[in-house]
């Protein structure tokens, strides 16, 4: 590594604050030039802050940016590329259905006619993919592009503007395996070329495959700076959430009962009428966890609605304790009166109300029994009664029945829709993604949870496309690919490698 | 890009925002006056004097309030189940079909239960009329917004033609019908208050107003303390949780709009059943377009409803007796002022929630997530 004159991004004593919360607390940050250097925290860490007030989202209260040993100032976005920062965001800024060279264009047209601004840009394209193999055709379409693609394009749209100091949100957070592996070589080419690399993630492997240093934030502090090669999942861990941290949960052997829910090959259309099950079937018992692997999109999703009643089938049947359901119970009221309860993968466009009172969403689904109040009215003390009764056995918190359910934190809203869904002790419990965006404390209490289903003897269906949680977590795995199931395998015989070809559908039949 | 929208406190949300909206109206009116050649303030003053300065006046301003409060509940109503019913104008319209046929063909029933059965008329042909796009918008994918816009065509359609080829009275030129039986009629205050002694000066003023109220509380508690209404801000705040919560938005969509529109009969049995005493045409002139104002002002609750509907009742009121004082200034400053309110507090309803929440931003903000 050389050693450089000035560290390429300099912050000194951030801070931040949104009325009484202290975002960002005294932090320092020194990023090294020609480095990659990865940050970690929990969710609500104060990573987000941080980077959106070195991008010129917000200004902080007080501190100093400084940019190669200059202070600056950055107030906008603008000011940030032109000091050479550049930010590929975790929900990309693309326009779909333009090309990618429209899109990398996109405020940086050079003029009133498009033609001259784009034949700087097209060639500045075909440079950047001979000095870094980053080749995109230039006149595709963004929308019709793979997610991997869309991010080396928004990659592409940052050095095109001169960055010369790449900001990373959670880029992994979107993509298959095979496409972080894609991502990080493209990283190390950047890298080589003296580029600097901040990466945001949760995911310490991806930390220690990767970065150079790793910075940890807890709870709006830079809490530790670690050379990544001196340091180990574990103490990184430890400094995220303060204290020591089970990443493994223990969990007993499965009872595994009688057969409750059983599926035989059904298909399920998305809404353009897509097929994205195609011929699922398995069987779930009472007292196992099952768990459904696969990359984001390869129809876990579908399958989750379609057993939960949300969407209908195209074909097959669905068993429940050997009756098959007819058609007129395939709705999600009649499956939760049968005792199905459901955690969605979505809690913010699904399971929750986000401008409603937690106690209001604390009912949703349930909102027509007579525990609410009889007749025709509601009766307030029983909706808030019951959520603080949910509250008091999930811990949500702020314990507060009467808050705004969007005010509440990603693992607290987690935690409400569990509440409401294992609190009404369901038979079968379905859950997607039950720590997506959720922090590692919330993480372990939402696995003993769940785990404490299964040994109650109810059976669960976990879809999870975290390869960690499905291990932590299942009893048996199956992994789907392209609608169908690829293989199925116990979690003691199996590894992130063999599961892996699995998601990428090389199945054993293929094999 | 720019950080996101701040969320406000509740009182500033409910209060503050209206009535800076509302002084930003009245700020821009008083310019237009100036430029007129009339003084603002004196033209305030005539205005606020003409709708509040007498008894005459209040019952005037509260005859007007009464029908924007229906018009304003029925949109509102829509509103908390995301629908944007433009249709209010045309429903009650149609309503006031529903009132006339029961108070001219059902004269059997006795005594005041005539009135309750008009005013029942007019509740059903109301909710009947919005119904149709309701069901469009559940089942058929047609927007409400489009299909109740045309709809008041065809209302008026309708009532131009029952009213001149078949409801008229025969023997004179007039669209209308013949005059209602007294027992068909919502007696006015004046009425009532002479019963009891009390003198009160002769207006339209009619017990629709306490009709309003009820109905004012009946939708608060049917929004906020049932299980329909739950349903109802369900599927307006996110329908994709509605279904997974067990509840057809298609369902709720129609029922809500079967309610809409039986609010809006309500500007029927004010206006038809409480002054007119007989159907004639285009009685609604308008109120039904002025309720989105109020609803938009009053945040589809119903103590705003209240609040905004006598604030129009004032403007109209108020306005016609400007309209006297000041011969420079027409009837048609009071449409320009209704105008203003309705694109400040409807259309650039965010305009100066940016700066109020600058401005308050030091107290209470919430961090991003």
């Amino acid at each position: 590594m050389t050693v450089p004159l000035a560290p390429a991004i300099e912050l000194i004593a951030i801070d931040k604050s949104f009325g009484p919360v202290h975002a960002n607390n005294n932090v320092n940050l020194v990023v090294e030039r020609g480095v990659i250097h990865g940050i970690v925290g929990e969710n609500g860490a104060g990573k987000s802050t941080l980077m959106s007030i070195l991008y010129g989202f917000y200004e902080a209260d007080r501190g100093e940016i400084r940019v190669n040993g200059e202070p600056v100032r950055i107030r906008s976005s603008r000011e940030a590329i032109s000091h050479g920062i550049g930010m590929v965001h975790q929900h990309f800024m693309l326009v779909p259905p333009l090309s990618v060279l429209e899109n990398v264009m996109l405020g940086a047209e050079g003029g009133a006619l498009l033609s001259e601004g784009a034949g700087a840009i097209r060639k500045r394209l075909g440079e950047l993919g001979r000095e870094y193999g980053l080749v995109v055709n230039p006149d595709a379409t963004v929308g019709e592009l793979s997610v991997g693609l869309q991010q080396r394009v928004e990659i592409l749209k940052a050095l095109v503007r001169g960055a010369e100091i790449l900001v990373l949100d959670e880029p992994t957070a979107v993509l298959t395996p095979a496409e972080a592996d894609q991502l990080f070589e493209m990283l190390r080419v950047l890298k080589g070329e003296n580029k600097t690399i901040i990466f945001i993630t949760h995911k310490l492997r991806e930390i220690m495959n990767l970065t150079d240093r790793v910075s940890v934030m807890r709870r709006g502090e830079m809490v530790a700076t670690f050379d990544t090669a001196k340091t180990s999942p574990p103490e990184l861990a430890d400094a995220m959430v303060g204290r020591k941290v089970i990443l493994k949960i223990d969990k007993g052997p499965a009872h595994p009962g009688p057969v409750s829910l059983e599926a035989h090959d059904i298909v399920v259309r998305d809404d353009r009428g897509v097929v994205r099950v195609d011929g699922v079937s398995f069987v779930l018992r009472e007292g196992e966890i099952l768990g459904v692997a696969g990359v984001a999109g390869n129809g876990q999703s579908e399958l989750l609605e379609a057993l939960a009643g949300i969407r209908s089938l195209s074909g097959g049947n669905i068993v429940f304790y050997g009756d098959p359901l007819p058609p007129a119970e395939r709705n999600p009221r009649a499956e939760r009166l049968l005792g199905i309860g459901h955690v969605p993968e979505d809690r913010h466009r699904v399971g929750l109300v986000m401008p409603f009172e937690a106690c209001e969403s604390a009912m949703l689904g349930f909102h027509r029994e007579p525990v609410y109040g009889k007749g025709v009215f509601y009766s307030r003390g029983a909706i808030v009664s019951d959520a603080e009764k949910k509250m008091d056995a999930f811990d949500v918190r702020p314990r507060a029945p009467l808050l705004k359910t969007a005010n509440f934190s990603g693992g607290n809203q987690q935690k409400l829709v569990l509440a409401r869904e294992i609190e009404r002790n369901p038979k079968i419990l379905l859950v997607g993604q039950p720590t997506r965006g959720v922090d590692i404390g919330a993480i372990e209490f939402i696995h003993r949870r769940i785990v404490a289903q299964r040994d109650a003897g109810k059976a669960v269906l976990l879809v999870s496309v975290e390869l960690d949680e499905i291990f932590a977590l299942s009893d048996r795995i199956i992994v789907l690919c392209g609608g169908r199931i690829t293989g199925e395998r116990r979690p003691e015989e199996t590894n992130p490698q063999d599961l892996g070809l699995l998601m990428a559908g090389v199945s054993e039949r293929a094999a | 890009m720019s950080a996101p929208l701040k969320p406000l406190p509740a009182w500033a949300d409910v209060a503050l925002i209206p009535l800076v909206n509302v002084a930003a109206a009245f700020v821009i009116s008083g310019f237009v006056v100036l430029a007129i050649g009339e003084n603002p303030l004196e033209a305030v003053q005539s205005l606020i004097l003409g709708a509040l300065g007498d008894l005459e006046g209040i019952g005037y301003t509260l005859f007007y309030a009464t029908s924007f409060i229906f018009t304003g509940l029925s949109v509102a109503v829509c509103f908390h189940a995301g629908l944007f019913n433009i249709g209010t104008e045309g429903q009650a319209y149609i309503a006031g079909l529903g009132a006339a046929l029961v108070a001219l063909h059902f004269g059997f029933l006795p005594g005041y239960t005539l009135a309750i059965a008009a005013i029942i008329g007019a509740a059903l042909f109301g909710a009947a009329f919005a119904a149709i796009p309701g069901y469009l918008q559940a089942y058929r994918d047609s927007h409400i917004v489009i299909t109740t816009i045309m709809f008041n065509y065809i209302a008026s359609a309708i009532m131009g033609y029952l009213l001149v080829n078949v409801l008229r009275k025969p023997g004179q030129m007039n669209a209308e019908t013949t005059p209602f039986r007294d027992t068909a009629l919502v007696p006015q205050f004046h009425e009532v208050l002479a019963h009891f002694g009390i003198i009160w000066p002769v207006t339209p003023f009619n017990l629709s107003f306490l009709l309003a109220l009820i109905c004012c509380l009946a939708v608060w508690l049917l929004i906020w303390r049932t299980r329909l209404g739950y349903e109802i801000r369900t599927v307006g705040a996110n329908p994709t949780a509605a279904i997974y919560g067990g509840i057809s938005p298609a369902r709720v969509t129609v029922i809500t709009t079967l309610l809409s529109g039986a609010l809006a009969g309500g500007v029927a049995a004010n206006i038809i059943l409480g002054d007119q005493h007989r159907l004639i045409l285009e009685f609604v002139g308008g109120f039904g377009f002025v309720g989105i104002a109020v609803a938009l002002m009053g945040r589809a609750h119903p103590v705003g409803i209240i609040l905004a509907a006598i604030l129009f009742g004032v403007l109209y009121q108020g306005g016609q007796a400007l309209s006297i004082d000041m011969p420079k200034i027409s009837r048609d400053m009071i449409v320009v002022i209704q105008g203003l309110v309705v694109l400040f507090a409807g259309a650039l309803e965010h305009m100066f929630r940016r700066p109020v929440a600058t401005l308050l931003a030091r107290r209470t903000t919430q961090p991003p997530i």
